[in-house]
């Protein structure tokens, strides 16, 4: 009993670690058509900035800024050349990616570094310990901040209605290009912030975006596009389901049983959890 | 008529006759390695240039033909448990390894395996119109769940390292040069085959239908096909050529491991297929052999470079020439004859 | 042949059909117009199985056509073209057509290459004036003669029901003239049902007029009937004129 019930913590923190990195897919790829595979990169991007800094709270607002910051670059210097083009974004910032893990290779060398924990994070109440409550502590208030920034401010709202329809929203006088970068700008961020939250719970290798970019990309398939309460939902799901899985099979057969749920979800809900209905012809 | 098969003729006997007689035994096993991708690469040029439908995940469906051969050359050694079994305390021979014992099963799975893994992916994923970038995620997800499964169910598969060390292949002596010949032409010939049939699929009413699905799926709807059909058919069948060519890739190279059929290897096959051009076979597959050489030559001079350089190519070739070095090569025939 | 009983469709709340009965016997050439939002593409979108209807039976020939796929319902005998025409541009047209042609042949059979031209291909591209451009990649053809090759591709489907979406608009005046003569004469063997804003089109080739209006049916009859109907005047012209469905002079 107790074991199972460990094993809660340790799914919410995956699924919260899954929420801050999918935030930024959904949106780019929801308003953009943009599939990002350099995104992982960004996550290990914040992980390095938490280690050179060694110090968590001082690295949560710079990994944000230095993912944010790789995130607009390559948006304006590649990305934006290739909008509504999701399957060559793919292939391109796929070659992005493998740069930036060399990059990393050279710059921080092969294995993995360690980043310690600050000591007021150890031990836990009950069943939660600290560092877990303090990663879904990050995510609800990355969630919350990108809900009042999509809905309280005016930028956000444009960057809804751009989601919703990028020609009208273009016609009627937003500058989808600003809010274009803006939504890369804060995708790309929280990506880095991910990164130092993984340093809580692992070590960190110039590889360590590839093991959560394809279970993100997941949880864009199966919360629906460009939408909140979709990659929520989902992301909670399926850092439970990981983890569960984990438990009562063992860990190889996990992501099999993790992809077959997702198969046979997208059997009743093929658009995913949410869908934006519109009646054009695709 | 000639002219038309001028081109394939001129390869095909270089590749044949040429070949064998002018290179030495290392490098013919090499350019049967590439050959082997090749055969992947069509099969993606298949699904992806023809069908668009980006398969990431063309590694599964190769590992699948790789697995099945490997072992069913293990049970052919003779001798007992598998080595590897003995190394990780295997005891009796697992249940899902005795079939493999029979080589038509074992090569009958090598290509079914893939074929009926697509078919059940296809269909559960087309008829719900799932497609695009979906698909490609789907696809890679994959690979990713298929690579931690092989390394931890060590037992069965030999985990990380997978499965090396094969003597004989149908009573022949696998480290005999000769063999090594006679392996590549049979690797040759296979691809031959392959690209001739699918050219012709292509070239076939078939053919103009895929192409239809693939600019305008919706729209092949009203013209009374049914779209998810004709994907998952023409995904399975990729599906099997990769299985195909992981088979025949383990006796020529003698190894089969979960890294050589994961997310990268099968993105590489890709980006192969991109840098060569996605909408020609015949850029499939040399994108497929260059890529080949290129990652021999250049990572065993400089490991890292290559990484800048495989990175930076495929960013080039996306930008600048996104239907590859084929499309290249139209494009400036094209402004010579105007 | 084709008839629609109380069929509604609901996006988000909003009601695009509500309630709409309609019957369509073999042969005719029906009519159907309505101000913007009235529901008529709604309407194709429900007979070809695009859009499942929220309730209300549709039936073709027998069949019912509610919950089947959309390639089932062509296979059945029922074609349509969109408003934007979507032709398959790296396809020539003699291609386009072929593969519009070929749809009951069985997947395999498809794997071998195309000979010739086939009887229904070769009476599409006579019927819409197309032969000389048969071997013409679709991606160069201009706006109307688009329009012509779906029509044409829809000719060779062989339906025994044609839905036509706006096949005039964007059109020149010649291009109209053109698209009108084949109309006619696609009628003349052919069930079909067109939907068109263009009134002067209208006037010149119609027979049976079905108006919609918010998601209902508001009048049907002739022509000269439904111009002469006040409500009509009232909805489609919003009291501005009485003369702009106008009778014929």
């Amino acid at each position: 009993m107790p074991a199972f019930l460990n094993q809660l913590p340790i799914g919410l923190s995956i699924g919260a670690v899954l929420l801050l990195i999918a935030l930024g897919l959904t949106f780019t790829f929801g308003q953009m058509g943009v599939i990002n595979m350099a995104h992982g990169e960004f996550i290990m991007a914040g992980a390095y900035t938490a280690f050179l800094l060694g110090d968590l709270l001082a690295a949560l607002p710079v990994a944000f800024l230095v993912a944010g910051v790789m995130g607009l670059v390559l948006e304006r210097a590649a990305i934006r050349h290739f909008y509504r083009r999701p399957l060559d974004t793919l292939l391109l910032t796929w070659g992005v990616s493998l740069v930036l893990q060399q990059l990393a290779r050279d710059l921080f060398g092969a294995p993995n570094v360690q980043v310690p924990a600050p000591s007021w994070l150890a031990g836990g109440v009950g069943i939660l310990p600290y560092n877990r409550l303090f990663i879904m502590g990050l995510a609800v208030a990355g969630v919350v901040a990108v809900w009042v920034y999509l809905t309280r401010t005016k930028l956000g709202r444009r960057t809804q209605a751009v989601v919703q329809n990028r020609q009208l929203a273009a016609t009627s006088g937003i500058d989808t290009g600003r809010v274009d970068m803006l939504t890369f700008f804060i995708g790309s961020g929280l990506a880095g912030v991910a990164g130092v939250a993984l340093t809580l719970i692992g070590p960190v290798g110039p590889a360590l975006g590839t093991y959560y970019i394809v279970d993100a990309f997941l949880v864009v398939v199966a919360g629906g596009l460009g939408q909140l309460r979709g990659a929520v939902l989902a992301a909670i799901a399926l850092g439970l389901l990981n983890s569960y899985a984990e438990f009562w099979s063992d860990a190889s057969l996990a992501k099999v049983i993790v992809f077959a749920v997702v198969i046979a979800f997208l059997q009743v809900r093929p658009q995913g959890l949410f869908v934006l209905r519109s009646r054009v012809l695709t | 008529m000639i002219r038309r098969h001028l081109p394939f003729a001129t390869v095909a006997v270089i590749a044949l006759v040429a070949a064998p007689l002018l290179l030495e035994p290392f490098r013919l096993g090499l350019l049967a390695k590439y050959l082997c991708y090749a055969i992947v690469a069509l099969g993606i040029g298949l699904a992806w240039g023809q069908g668009g439908m980006l398969t990431l995940g063309q590694g599964v469906f190769f590992g699948l033909g790789g697995y099945s051969m490997a072992m069913y050359l293990k049970l052919a050694e003779g001798g007992g448990l598998p080595d590897f079994m003995v190394w990780s305390g295997v005891e009796e021979l697992p249940a899902l390894w005795v079939p493999f014992a029979n080589p038509v099963f074992a090569l009958g799975m090598a290509v079914l395996g893939p074929v009926a893994l697509a078919l059940v992916l296809g269909t559960l994923v087309f008829r719900q119109r799932v497609r695009g970038a979906y698909f490609a995620i789907l696809t890679q997800a994959l690979a990713a769940a298929m690579v931690i499964l092989l390394v931890g169910q060590q037992g069965l598969t030999g985990g990380t390292n997978g499965m090396t060390n094969f003597f004989e292949l149908f009573g022949q002596d696998l480290a005999e040069d000769s063999t090594q010949r006679g392996l590549y032409l049979v690797v040759a010939g296979v691809l031959g085959v392959l690209y001739l049939a699918t050219r012709q699929l292509v070239q076939s009413r078939y053919g103009r239908l895929l192409v239809a699905v693939r600019d305008g799926e919706d729209r092949v709807r009203f013209l009374g096909y049914d779209p998810a059909l004709v994907k998952t058919v023409t995904f399975a069948a990729s599906a099997g050529m990769a299985g195909l060519a992981g088979a025949l890739f383990v006796p020529v190279v003698g190894i089969i491991s979960p890294a050589l059929l994961g997310v990268v290897p099968s993105l590489e096959l890709v980006v192969a297929v991109a840098v060569g051009g996605r909408h020609a076979l015949a850029g499939a597959v040399l994108g497929a052999v260059v890529m080949g050489y290129a990652k021999t030559a250049l990572s065993e001079q400089f490991a890292g470079g290559w990484l800048y350089l495989q990175g930076a190519l495929f960013i080039l070739v996306m930008t600048l020439a996104p239907k590859g070095v084929v499309g290249l090569a139209g494009r400036l025939r094209r402004a010579r004859t105007t | 042949m084709l008839e629609l009983r109380d069929v509604h469709v609901v996006f988000d709340g909003f009601r695009a059909l509500d309630g709409v009965d309609l019957t369509v016997p073999e042969g005719e050439l029906r009519f159907l117009i309505g101000p913007n939002g009235a529901g008529k593409t709604t309407l194709i979108d429900v007979i070809t199985g695009l859009t499942r209807p929220t309730a209300g039976s549709v039936r073709f020939g027998g069949h019912d056509l509610v919950g089947r796929k959309e390639h089932r319902i062509v296979r059945l005998g029922v074609g349509r073209t969109f408003q934007t025409s979507v032709v398959f541009e790296e396809l020539t047209v003699v291609e386009n057509l072929d593969l519009a042609a070929s749809f009951r042949r069985p997947l395999w059979s498809l794997a071998r290459r195309r000979r010739g031209v086939s009887e229904a291909v070769a009476e599409a591209l006579a019927r819409t004036g197309l032969e000389e451009l048969a071997e013409r990649s679709a991606g160069v053809l201009s706006h109307g003669q688009r329009q012509w090759l779906e029509i044409g591709m829809l000719l060779a489907q062989r339906p025994r029901l044609l839905l036509l979406d706006e096949p005039v608009a964007g059109m020149s005046g010649d291009e109209r003239e053109r698209t009108g003569e084949l109309l006619t004469q696609i009628a003349a063997d052919h069930t079909v049902i067109v939907v068109e804003h263009d009134m002067e089109f209208l006037r010149r080739h119609a027979s049976t007029v079905t108006v919609l209006h918010e998601g209902k049916v508001l009048v049907e009859g002739s022509v000269e009937q439904v111009s002469a109907d006040p409500r009509v005047q009232e909805v489609y012209l919003g009291r501005r004129s009485t003369d702009a469905v106008g009778n014929r002079p």
